[in-house]
């Protein structure tokens, strides 16, 4: 058995742990909520800018447009959404996971990090990083999601890739949170054929200018709101994850400090017993 | 009638915030066509947006902001704007405006080679639409 001193020294260091993950998980309960205020707010706008963008695809019956069809380079942009700091459970790598586990081939990808974690495990892994925002993922802003999409887009348009994906951690609610992959362009016909049947009731809707040049003008637009709403979603689904992965901490800690003062209560027990023992055998053999 | 037929419901939504939800009786912007004012049971559209003023009118008072980017989805009883950027007078910092627009103008004048004129322009175009925005009150 270990000795006394062994134990509550163990027993100390579990406890300045346990304070650490309570503390930490105090603080990702705060930054959690106003995440997750952040998300909420800025979904009325992707909704709306969702339906617009389904309506009118459903209008127009121009397939051709270098936005809805797919370029000729088999290279793919993927923009990973990751966070900056670790200890939040397997958030940062389930998104890893989405990449290298999926059905890409790791030659034909062009990653877009947003997130040092994400960029560096995929660096380890030997994939191709172009780009490196890893600041924006602090505190989104739309502008950062300008930025981005305005990268993103011109290596679309210029041809160097022919299709665009985001992978990041969708939040359905405190509790699940949902690694996803999105393809932000060509946008896909298949989902279009969807939404035609369902908007097919609502009133014939006209573009002023041309359908086409709006598209131009749009799907930009439409690009740059996905990728926001996936930065804002993703520091929310951060948070929850990492609060979860603190509370479990400090739970573990707990049974551990549970564990150990039994211990540390048993060999105090053992040693005042042995040294009772001691003296009444030391008594005897005077007496 | 009663007076209220004459009204729609006018939504401008950011990214970060609803920014305007209410009826009003007439909305004005700037689009890429040109400045067009929308009443009551307009046929459904959509425009793109072109830095400028928005305004609104509400029975007898009129609100102004400034409107950068974005798009409005018109239909007969209902506008709804996805604006990138917007603004309300209050919070424009005038002398900022003030200065990127000096900046942009001589940009503009300079037009030394690798100037991107066309960024230049928007710049000086949405400089241009917050002063307004602001002097108009």
């Amino acid at each position: 058995m270990a000795s006394m001193i062994d134990i509550k020294r163990r027993k100390g260091s579990i406890q300045s742990t346990q304070q650490i993950t309570k503390a930490m998980k105090l603080v990702s309960t705060v930054k959690l909520q106003r995440a997750k205020q952040r998300a909420e707010q800025s979904k009325a706008y992707f909704n709306c800018m969702y339906e617009t963008v389904t309506s009118m695809l459903a209008k127009t019956g121009n397939l051709n447009h270098p936005y809805l069809r797919s370029g000729e380079s088999t290279k793919k942009a993927v923009i990973v959404v990751t966070s900056n700091r670790g200890l939040a459970g397997g958030y940062n790598s389930n998104v890893v996971k989405l990449i290298t586990q999926g059905e890409f081939q790791k030659e034909d990808l062009n990653i877009y990090a947003v997130g040092r974690k994400g960029k560096e495990s995929l660096n380890r892994k030997g994939y191709s990083i172009v780009e490196d925002d890893s600041d924006m993922i602090e505190e989104p802003l739309y502008v950062d999601a300008m930025n981005l999409s305005s990268k993103v887009l011109e290596a679309y348009t210029k041809g160097e890739v022919g299709e665009i994906y985001l992978a990041y951690t969708s939040f359905k609610n405190t509790v699940v949170h949902e690694p996803t992959l999105l393809k932000l362009l060509p946008v896909e016909a298949e989902q279009k054929e969807e939404k035609a049947v369902e908007k097919e009731s609502k009133a014939l809707m006209n573009f002023e200018p041309e359908d086409d040049e709006a598209l131009d003008l749009i799907i930009p637009k439409y690009v740059t709101s996905l990728i926001y709403g996936g930065l804002v979603e993703a520091v929310a689904s951060e948070n929850g994850a990492r609060m979860q992965a603190m509370d479990s901490a400090t739970s573990n800690a707990e049974e551990m400090i549970d564990h150990l003062s039994l211990m540390y209560n048993r060999a105090r027990q053992g040693s005042i017993t042995q040294e009772l023992t001691e003296i009444i055998a030391g008594a005897n053999a005077i007496s | 009638m009663a007076e209220n037929d004459n009204k729609f419901t006018l939504k401008v939504i950011t990214p970060d915030r609803v920014f305007f939800e209410e009826e009003v009786s007439m909305v004005e912007f700037n689009t890429v066509e040109g400045e067009v004012g929308i009443y009551k049971e307009h046929i459904p559209m959509t425009m793109i947006i072109a830095p400028g003023i928005l305004t609104i009118t509400q029975e007898e008072e009129t609100k102004e902001a400034a409107l950068h980017s974005g798009f409005a989805e018109v239909l007969p009883n209902q506008v709804t704007i996805l604006a990138e950027i917007v603004e309300w007078p209050a919070e424009i910092d005038l002398g900022r405006a003030e200065e990127s627009k000096n900046r942009a103008e001589e940009r503009i004048r300079e037009n030394a080679p690798g100037t991107d004129m066309k960024r230049a322009e928007m710049s000086l175009k949405r400089a241009v639409a917050r002063i307004n925005a602001v002097e108009y009150k």
